[in-house]
């Protein structure tokens, strides 16, 4: 019975955990129902994840109202990986974010936070769970305007302007996408991605879907901070509270990224994107200068939340970079890129979070030898950042390479040797941190305070499971490459 | 036996490292020297199933989707195996020596960095693919990384920068594509007995540019432009000199292009294009300029790191003519340098603790204070240059055999103006040393004991072995000659 359910459950879960946490009201008591509800959407997940592994794709119609009158939740090989990637991150971060936000937030606002949370969670769900074009729009109205909600909590005033600078962007980047599936509805009557799929090659006006694709395509490239259009995300990652950066860094922009690839591929079509609009020509370049500049950019910041919000931008580069190159090998890199880097990031946003936990600042400059006080929180760091750079034994290794292998496959040299370019350029930026974490002697007017002074263990152990899980994925790659393989195959088979 | 135990010594004994501490340094040391004696234990058995005609494998981890970690037993990689353990032990004795009569800090993080360090010399040793090899190697310059800025001070720390910058920025934007691409076009990452290119119908210029990758990518072979990191890192203590520029890091270096050359490439592919042409001069260059920078460092430890640089060019340039004689020299050359440098390195250390002297000007007449010490130097110091009677000579015949063999007479000039400039550079300071007068030192006015003034009693003992162990090579190489006799050209 409840198996049958499960992608329902997936969402509604979440979305009532929301106003139950605004009933509890109590700081401690909302806290445990978001973390409860958020466990059960990884069991569900995961649930799902293992059917889907074992008899393919499930189709629910959400009423019962079938397709494509109804909204139907469709799961495949594409997006199962990434309903457990989503609901698991979300899950250690929840738990990670007791403290910091007991901390940094007023008491008499917890609720409104979780319960924020919890909303911004189903709306990313719903995102990757529906097979509904307009369903897409709503829950990525739910998801954003959660979002907001969750950046002006940070306790810069900044925050604020952040916030709504996101939020204009944003509303923007969701119009887009709402008159997109508009110019579809009207060119093919229909709404159900399965059918838009079949219908859009018979479509009697091609114009109207030339517009509809335009308008989709950048209002996704905008959520998703695809280089040039990455403007609202540096402020936004580091003036939120940095859990809420830590759960978005690993969430929000791939679960766009998820609903981009369903669109160019599931259904607009490789054809119609790769052969017919030269999308590579598009994309490539957007992705390559995105990394290389984005790097660059990133080894100049001195707030190590703006500079990994830019890193942050460049690793989208790679993920993008491999998508343009449309081949199986291509996309299978980037699909693995989407998994592994959402890992990695997160957990060194959550290392910066256990810094500012301690010291109240991320001021490279003033981190001096900080291994002597925080040794875990540093070494969390320097592993995530090896991760970064791509050093073997970690997720970024496995998708670099596959990335490379993948465009020197093509036949595009230059593009692979961009990218070791980019990756040396991480070195320099991971470096400077650690370079000041472990040798920089103590030169401040009021120096920090001596002797062990670590994040509480409520930090830490989520923050390590994490990196367990990251290093896990990067000593068995080959466990990443076969669901990503599986997903590239699904996503460039069409609906199948 | 599974090859993977010989990464089992090296881990196991880091626990005991951190548990005795500096409280116990008596058993935290005599742990890393059972460890070592258990793990040259271990390559001495694979040794002798190897000669017993047993392929040797361990398992497999799919690290990617088609390549995956795997380690299998072959005669180059059970000599760099053999050595890296035989000297691992000795460091560890001389060491015992040099860091408490040098009161060095941090001894705890020292000794679990080596470790770490030979773990990865040992992955890298019996690495049956190009991609286990490449993870080996990235180990390795994470874990000597600690190593190099061991002192704490400005300098060490430049030279730490410089040291992870050349090593991971070289081998990220240069290894790591040069491995791709030979997985791309050959789909396999296997070292192959006679290699995997030659009918892939890669074109002479893309095999040049893909044996550059490899050459300039592998940093710790130190050739020409890459090889700042070398001097830099001579403000590690003398024990981690001794071992980076002996075993674990440079010979690393080498190790992959030989093994990259014999069985990535093929010897043959190599011998019959011209891909190889243009990259001798390069390592012919480095040859003679290091040797001729060498010869302008007063600083004895600069010296020999130049030194270094010098000889291990001489490897490249054995893996680079290709020729079944060559290569051969090429593998003898790691063992037979290793030891006449890991020698000299100990009498610079031994020389620094006894009687606190660091550059060569000062060393005169030491001789009559430190016999043994400077014994041993002159011993190594043949090795280096290749004379009679340290095991140095056969190394350097073999090279010049394969460059006779190649039909290219001009390397073996260089071999021989080399040779001009390494007794140059290395023999006046023994001559100096035993036959010019006790003068007073510049600093201090004083003028040297007159009795014996020798190094630690365990410092001693390691500089004594490893130099009869030049000299036992020179009389009997034969054990040596045919285990790398067995490898497998095609």
């Amino acid at each position: 019975m409840i198996a049958t359910q499960l992608p329902a459950l997936q969402i509604i879960i979440p979305l009532f955990a929301a106003p139950l946490i605004v009933l509890a009201r109590r700081s401690e008591l909302a806290w445990i129902i978001a973390l409860v509800a958020n466990f059960l959407c990884v069991l569900v997940a995961w649930d799902l994840f293992q059917l889907v592994n074992e008899q393919g794709i499930i189709r629910y119609s959400l009423g019962g109202w079938a397709a494509p009158t109804g909204i139907e939740y469709f799961v495949d090989t594409v997006n199962a990986p990434l309903l457990l990637l989503v609901s698991s991150i979300s899950a250690i971060v929840v738990a990670y974010a007791y403290h910091s936000v007991k901390k940094s937030i007023d008491s008499t606002k917890h609720y409104l936070f979780y319960a924020a949370w919890m909303l911004c969670l189903s709306g990313l769900l719903g995102m990757l769970i529906t097979g509904d074009a307009f369903n897409v729009f709503v829950f990525l109205e739910i998801s954003s305007l959660s979002t907001y909600m969750l950046i002006a909590f940070g306790n810069d005033r900044r925050a604020l302007t952040a916030s709504f600078r996101y939020l204009v962007l944003g509303s923007i980047g969701a119009s887009f996408i709402l008159i997109g599936i508009g110019f579809l509805y009207a060119a093919t009557g229909s709404l159900n991605m399965l059918d838009l799929a079949q219908r859009i090659p018979n479509a009697s006006s091609e114009r109207a879907i030339l517009v509809a694709f335009s308008f989709i395509s950048i209002g996704l490239m905008i959520k998703s901070a695809i280089f040039p259009l990455h403007a609202w995300l540096a402020n936004a990652y580091h003036f939120a509270p940095i859990s809420v950066t830590a759960f978005l860094a690993g969430t929000a922009t791939k679960v766009s990224l998820y609903v981009l690839l369903r669109f160019l591929f599931s259904v607009f079509g490789t054809q119609y994107n790769f052969e017919y609009l030269l999308l590579n020509v598009i994309l490539l370049p957007a992705a390559v200068f995105g990394f290389l500049i984005m790097s660059v950019v990133a080894i100049f910041q001195t707030d190590l939340r703006r500079m990994l919000a830019y890193s942050s931008v460049a690793q989208i580069g790679y993920i993008v970079a491999g998508i343009s190159l449309a081949t199986q090998a291509g996309i299978t890199a980037g699909y693995a890129h989407i998994i592994n880097h959402a890992l990695i990031k997160t957990a060194l946003f959550m290392s910066v979070g256990c810094i500012i936990y301690r010291l109240g600042h991320a001021h490279r400059p003033s981190l001096d030898n900080l291994i002597q006080t925080m040794p875990l929180t540093c070494v969390a760091f320097i592993v995530s950042g090896l991760g970064l750079i791509g050093v073997p034994f970690t997720g970024g290794f496995i998708s670099k390479f596959t990335l490379i292998s993948a465009s020197m496959e093509k036949g595009w040299w230059v593009m692979g040797g961009l990218v070791l370019v980019s990756s040396v350029l991480a070195i320099i930026y991971i470096g400077r941190v650690v370079d000041v974490m472990l040798f920089r002697k103590q030169r401040l007017p009021n120096p920090m305070p001596q002797g062990r002074n670590e994040a509480p263990l409520s930090m830490l152990v989520p923050m390590y499971v994490l990196i367990g899980l990251s290093l896990y994925l990067g000593v068995y790659g080959s466990e990443t490459l076969t669901v990503s393989g599986e997903a590239a195959k699904q996503l460039l088979g069409g609906f199948r | 036996m599974n090859p993977i135990w010989t990464l089992l010594p090296p881990l196991l004994v880091i626990p005991f490292i951190i548990g005795f501490g500096e409280r116990f340094r008596n058993l935290r040391e005599a742990s890393i020297i059972i460890a070592g004696i258990w793990l040259l234990y271990l390559n001495n058995q694979l040794y002798n199933q190897f000669v017993a005609g047993n392929a040797i494998t361990s398992g497999e981890l799919p690290l990617l989707a088609h390549f995956s970690l795997k380690l299998s037993v072959e005669p180059m990689g059970l000599v760099f195996g053999l050595l890296a353990s035989f000297l691992w032990v000795v460091t560890t004795v001389y060491s015992i020596g040099y860091m408490r009569g040098h009161d060095e800090k941090n001894q705890t993080r020292f000794y679990v960095c080596f470790s770490l360090a030979i773990a990865g010399v040992m992955g890298a040793a019996y690495a049956d693919n190009l991609l286990t090899l490449f993870v080996a190697y990235e180990a390795i310059t994470i874990a000597t990384f600690p190593l190099v800025t061991h002192a704490g001070t400005q300098k060490a720390q430049n030279a730490g920068r410089l040291y992870l910058g050349l090593l991971m920025s070289g081998s990220i934007a240069l290894l790591l594509p040069a491995m791709i691409w030979v997985a791309t076009a050959a789909h396999t990452l296997d070292f192959v007995p006679g290699g995997v290119l030659s009918d892939v119908g890669l074109s002479q210029s893309a095999t040049a540019v893909l044996l550059a990758l490899f050459v300039f990518g592998t940093g710790k072979a130190a050739i020409m432009p890459m090889h700042r990191w070398l001097p830099a890192a001579m403000v590690a203590p003398t024990p981690v000199s001794a071992l980076l520029h002996a075993v674990a890091v440079v010979k690393t270096g080498v190790f992959v292009l030989l093994k990259v050359v014999t069985y990535t490439f093929g010897i043959d592919m190599l011998s019959t294009t011209a891909a190889a042409q243009y990259l001798l001069p390069v390592a012919a260059f480095t040859v003679v300029a290091s040797s001729i920078v060498a010869f302008t460092k007063d600083n004895l430890k600069a010296r020999l790191a130049y030194s270094t640089i010098s000889q291990l060019s001489y490897i490249i340039m054995a893996a680079l003519l290709a020729t079944t004689m060559s290569v051969t020299g090429g593998v003898f050359h790691i063992v037979t340098h290793a030891f006449g440098k890991i020698t000299l390195f100990f009498c610079a250390g031994a020389i620094m603790v006894a009687s606190h002297k660091t550059e060569i000007s000062q060393m005169k007449g030491l001789g009559k204070t430190m016999p043994i010490t400077m014994g041993a130097f002159l011993i190594g110091a043949l090795s280096i240059i290749g004379l009679p009677p340290a095991a140095g000579m056969w190394s350097k015949l073999f090279i010049a055999g394969g460059s006779l063999e190649a039909n290219n007479l001009i390397w073996i000039a260089v071999l021989m103006l080399s040779t001009v400039l390494n007794i140059a550079y290395l023999m006046p300071i023994a001559i100096n040393a035993f036959f010019e007068p006790n003068k007073p030192s510049d600093q201090s006015g004083a003028p040297l004991a007159n009795e014996w003034q020798e190094a630690p009693f365990a410092s001693l003992w390691a500089i004594v072995v490893t130099s009869s162990v030049c000299i036992l090579l020179f009389l009997f190489p034969q054990p040596l000659m045919s285990l790398i006799g067995s490898i497998q050209w095609r």
